[in-house]
């Protein structure tokens, strides 16, 4: 272990075999799924107007779940009026008792926490470790984090009154499908407003087991409005003139169509779309640190992080080092059964996600970009893409520009602080970035300087409900989390 | 603005672009003729083409850097410094605002006073936003975390068609306070005020490129700022009613941050943020807390 | 030329070996206490911990009737012929040649705990001398501690020497050099000192956490930072040292936890009891709960193993 600033010469060989190989660990716990699933309106599961179905299935074998309601526009119109209908008494309600039914919700998700992480895990291919340990227990966090809100309307912006906006719609993604909604849901209650959400067309599942613990807790029928459905149905929450303001998460090209639609509407938006987030390692960084902050920069859930740290920024003295560590790091992840405790890199959410990184790969490969991935079989069934590197890429290579959304790292190098914020911020996204340095002066300096709207300093993907979270640039606009997310569902 | 006194012949003033802190024509070459209240002959003004719109987002976005980059306090200092050359000026001011919008003495000069007095709130702001709407937040772990307001780059501002003075300020000193940059379509037929103004910012301490002002028309120019995609904001306040939507529209290429979507505002009152927070992004560092 | 910094020594050491983020590391070993080793592999987890078992006993009250049913724990730890002896037994000087009497001929060691344990407060010949006399009296591994004193001062080059001296006393017996992490404080100071040591030792000698005489001892954090300091030195150098967390480790799931991060870190070759030990008493009882739970399906009273010590 001499100067970490030589590259490794004569490494001796490691062996991560199988001597001690795991037994198949599977969870158990039964996620009590429905053969169908119906539209989530005015308290009420109905059955859609149109009376079509659309099948989700298990991207990990391909099996299906549940048949899920399709929303038309009629039902969409029932769910706003609905909503509407609910509005007055909800907001007319005191804070306090808002802020009750919100500690409700999240002491029943809690109490249900491994059979919704297991619903999770199956309806949308992510491990079971991290819809048991991050998805549905910080889905709970924002909803204890908002229901303390809930009470405190004049302190979100102090100095001006502050109400409930009305009707909101809300149009969330499949990669944290749980997650996404509580982001969601939890501070447009909080401020006193009513909701039609809608959930992505391949992870509908959990939005409707949530409607049960809506039920559970008793929440007044219309103040939560579940529409399930595909790209139309979205666009016809997203358009609704009943919604007083709008909120996706999504990719950027879907956003900017919602957005044309509603210019000029005075629509108040939110939006959190796509990204492509340089992490940067300055050579004085702790490798081995920056190595599993980089793994999970880009390959928790897969990569479909819309803050993943796609664009590994390495300073040219470590490089070897770098890449020899995340290699060798990258050969213990274990891909597999999503349900299995032990794995760590589960399904790719859909077929159609598949083909996008699928595409987008060979295309690094044709561009003169070098592949890499560490042994892995993939299983038979399902949708698969085993965790890969891509070294040799420049600038202009379409792998370091665009959004792949899943799990596959583009590695660049820089020489100096300056080079890598011009590299880091060489980009038209802006969420998030992540810095590795063991100096806290220059953690700052580069923090002040990445175009980002979340800096992680020698960390990565962290969240929590108190921190504001949201992009510069095309990456989006408002923010969620914190008392800065509150600002969003409030007429001030 | 007497044409002559006692026999003397005025020597009157050129109205030109402002870009980068130079005081260029329009590179098209081309003027129009600004008129008084009762249809009188004032001056020419430059009519802006694209490329002006062009040239000055880049002056904005090669000022953006420093000015970002520059203190708090020193921009309050320099937005304050503003106020003061204003008042050195305040004569100037008033004549022209008379001569362009026909209104009485004690009328133009609250005008300009008000102004005057704009900048100076805004300048107070300068070393205050960041506390008003930065917080450092609870995570639950081993971070220090904390949210802080940024500005958000290059903003595009179609200035009021009424207020050519007050008006103007109030909008362009909320977008340059936390340290944006500007390019400013001033009102198209009261523009001299705020080339006047703008002599005054070459003069003060605020750095070419921070604030570039053209004049013209919003049909023309409104659109390529618009559309820019190294343009982070618009106000569009000064637009057509019947152009706003088709902006807004063009504005979402690359989101710009979107305020001035209805065009009347009490440029008296006194302002709310709205429009400060309008350019600035909110950015959380996550620093880790352990040995 | 540029004036030597006083604390340039520390500098170089630091830059040498590479920081360690504490945040980051307990992040990593969270993982792997997440691993799930459910029935065979399970099995084979417990049956590889008792095997790279020290079964210690450190107490004044140590007697050579304790030291004998310790070393018939060791050899035969449970009646099932499935588990096989643990590695080693690990007692004070002068009880390594009753010991050695008992265990002298099987696979179990002699370890030896040396150089006035627990603090090292004590002049180095002494220390060196008590070394001999524990080589002398049949002890086939020493156990030292650092100069932690000299450590924390900037004596770098002090604390090598002494541990290059104990080396030199310990003849062909194997050396295990504890760190005492719990007074190093930071993890720098761990990787710092896991480098310095493993530079002066020779390949089959471990470093090893603690005493188990201070409140905190091995934890999965502090011994990634060693097995991660350890992976580096081997990379570099070729040189396979061992690893030995001590203190602290009294269930069969926190031992499984500890293999898991020596599989993801060091890989295959280190899941063997020549280069992983646990130091550990009350650890094996555990084990051999969990061993007869997965053989006969029901859970264990504690009446039903010997020895159930709770010390160290």
């Amino acid at each position: 272990m001499p100067s970490k600033r030589q590259p490794a010469r004569g490494r001796a060989g490691l062996i991560f075999g199988d001597l001690w190989e795991f037994d198949p660990a599977p969870e158990t716990a039964d996620p009590r799924l429905k053969p169908r699933y119906d539209l989530f309106i005015g308290g009420k599961f109905v059955r859609p107007r149109s009376g079509k179905y659309f099948a989700s299935i298990n991207p990990a074998n391909e099996r299906k779940l549940a048949d899920i309601a399709l929303a038309g526009p009629a039902d969409v119109d029932a769910a706003y009026a609905a909503a509407a209908r609910a509005f007055g008494p909800w907001s007319a309600l005191h804070g306090r008792e808002r802020g009750k039914y919100l500690f409700r919700i999240a002491r029943l998700l809690q109490d249900r926490a491994r059979e919704f992480a297991v619903a999770e895990t199956m309806d949308g291919g992510k491990p079971i470790r991290e819809s048991r340990d991050f998805d549905v227990p910080m889905a709970a966090a924002h909803f204890f984090y908002h229901a303390g809100w809930a009470d405190k309307l004049d302190y979100v912006a102090p100095g001006r009154t502050a109400g409930p906006l009305g009707v909101v719609g809300q149009v969330i993604p499949w990669n944290f499908p749980l997650l996404m909604l509580a982001w969601k849901l939890s501070p447009a209650l909080a401020m006193g407003n009513c909701v039609v959400l809608k959930p992505a067309e391949t992870t509908s599942i959990t939005a409707l087991k949530l409607a049960e613990i809506l039920q559970d807790a008793g929440l007044p029928p219309g103040v939560v409005n579940i529409v399930t459905g595909a790209g139309g149905t979205g666009s016809a929450v997203m358009g609704h003139p009943g919604a007083a303001k709008v909120a996706f998460t999504g990719s950027t090209e879907v956003g900017k169509l919602i957005m044309r639609q509603l210019a000029g509407t005075g629509r108040r938006m939110t939006m959190e779309l796509g990204g492509k987030a340089a992490n940067v390692v300055f050579e004085d960084a702790p490798i081995d640190q920056a190595v599993e902050g980089i793994v999970n920069g880009i390959f928790f859930n897969q990569g479909h992080v819309c803050c993943a740290g796609s664009r590994l920024l390495v300073q040219e003295s470590v490089y070897d080092e770098v890449i020899a560590s995340l290699r060798r790091r990258l050969g213990t992840l274990r891909l597999g059964d999503p349900l299995d405790k032990n794995t760590d890199v589960g399904a790719i959410n859909s077929a159609a996600q598949l083909a996008k990184i699928r595409e987008l790969s060979d295309l690094g490969e044709a561009e003169g970009a070098e592949r890499w991935s560490p042994p892995c079989d993939l299983p038979e069934r399902g949708f698969w893409f085993p965790p890969t590197i891509f070294t040799g890429v420049a600038q202009a290579h379409r792998i370091a520009r665009e959004e792949i959304f899943g799990p596959v790292l583009s590695v660049l190098t820089f020489r100096t602080p300056a080079e890598a914020v011009e590299k880091a911020n060489n980009t038209p996204y802006g969420l998030s970035a992540g810095v590795w340095t063991e100096k806290g002066s220059l953690i700052l300096w580069m923090a002040s300087r990445l175009r980002a709207g979340v800096v992680w300093a020698n960390t990565f993907n962290r969240f929590d409900p108190a921190s504001p979270f949201g992009g510069y640039k095309e990456s989006g606009y408002g923010r969620e989390g914190g008392r800065h997310g509150l600002e969003a569902y409030l007429d001030v | 603005m007497s044409d002559s006194v006692a026999g003397r012949v005025a020597v009157r003033k050129t109205y030109k672009l402002y870009i980068g802190g130079a005081f260029p024509r329009s590179e098209s070459g081309r003027s129009y003729v600004v008129s008084d209240s009762h249809g009188g002959f004032l001056a020419n003004a430059a009519l802006a083409s694209r490329k002006d719109a062009r040239d000055a987002v880049s002056a904005a976005r090669k000022a953006f850097a420093g000015w970002s980059g520059a203190t708090a306090y020193n921009r309050g200092q320099v937005l304050y410094r503003v106020a003061e050359l204003m008042e050195g000026r305040r004569s100037q001011f008033v004549s022209e605002i008379r001569a362009a919008e026909g209104i009485g003495s004690s009328k133009a000069e609250a005008f300009v006073d008000a102004a005057i007095d704009r900048w100076v709130w805004y300048a107070g702001w300068a070393d205050k936003i960041a506390q008003v709407r930065g917080s450092s937040n609870p995570v639950a772990g081993p971070y220090f975390n904390f949210s802080l307001p940024e500005p958000t780059g290059v903003v595009a501002v179609l200035a009021p068609q009424r207020g050519p003075l007050l008006g103007f300020v109030s909008v362009v000193a909320p977008a340059i306070v936390s340290g944006n940059t500007v390019v400013v379509l001033a009102s198209e037929q009261y523009p001299l005020p705020a080339v006047t103004l703008s002599e005054v910012l070459a003069t003060s301490d605020v750095p070419g490129g921070v604030v570039n002002v053209l004049t013209g028309r919003v049909p023309e120019i409104g659109p390529w700022l618009a559309s820019h995609m190294d343009v982070n904001a618009i106000d569009l306040t000064g637009a057509p009613d019947d152009l706003r939507d088709d902006l807004a529209v063009a504005a979402t290429d690359n989101l710009k941050r979107v305020v001035g979507l209805s065009a009347s505002t009490d440029w008296a009152a006194t302002p709310t943020l709205d429009r400060m927070l309008t350019y600035l992004e909110t950015k959380t560092v996550w620093h880790p807390a352990a040995m | 030329m540029v004036p030597t910094r006083p604390n340039a020594a520390r500098a170089r050491l630091l830059g040498e070996a590479g920081a360690v983020d504490q945040a980051g590391i307990e992040e990593r070993v969270a993982k792997f206490a997440t691993r799930s080793i459910k029935r065979a592999s399970k099995v084979w987890g417990l049956r590889l911990a008792v095997s790279m078992t020290d079964l210690t006993t450190l107490e004044g009250k140590d007697t050579p009737g304790k030291i004998d049913s310790l070393c018939a724990k060791a050899l035969r730890p449970h009646d099932h012929p499935g588990v096989p002896p643990v590695a080693a037994v690990c007692v004070y000087p002068a009880m390594v040649a009753r010991a050695r009497r008992r265990v002298g001929g099987t696979p179990v060691k002699v370890a030896s705990v040396a150089t006035a344990f627990p603090s090292g407060q004590t002049h180095l010949r002494t220390r060196l001398a008590e070394v001999r006399g524990a080589v002398a009296d049949g002890a086939d591994e020493i156990d030292m501690v650092i100069n932690r004193g000299a450590f924390l001062s900037g004596e770098y080059a002090r604390v090598q020497d002494e541990i290059s001296a104990v080396s030199q006393a310990r003849g062909a017996a194997a050396l295990k050099v504890i760190l005492e992490v719990s007074e190093l404080e930071t993890y720098d100071n761990i990787r710092m000192a896991s480098l310095l040591a493993m530079r002066v030792l020779r390949a089959g000698d471990f470093i090893k956490t603690s005493t188990g005489k201070t409140p905190l001892n091995a934890t999965l954090s502090n011994t990634q930072v060693m097995i991660e300091a350890i992976r580096d030195f081997h990379a570099e150098t070729g040189v396979a040292i061992g690893m030995k967390p001590a203190g602290g480790i009294r269930t069969a799931k926190q031992a499984l936890h500890f293999l898991v991060a020596v599989k993801e870190t060091l890989g295959d070759a280190w899941l063997t009891g020549r280069r992983y030990r646990f130091g550990a008493s009350s650890l094996l009882n555990d084990l051999l709960r969990q061993l007869e739970r997965e053989r006969t399906g029901a859970y264990q009273a504690p009446y039903s193993f010997s020895e159930a010590s709770e010390s160290y």
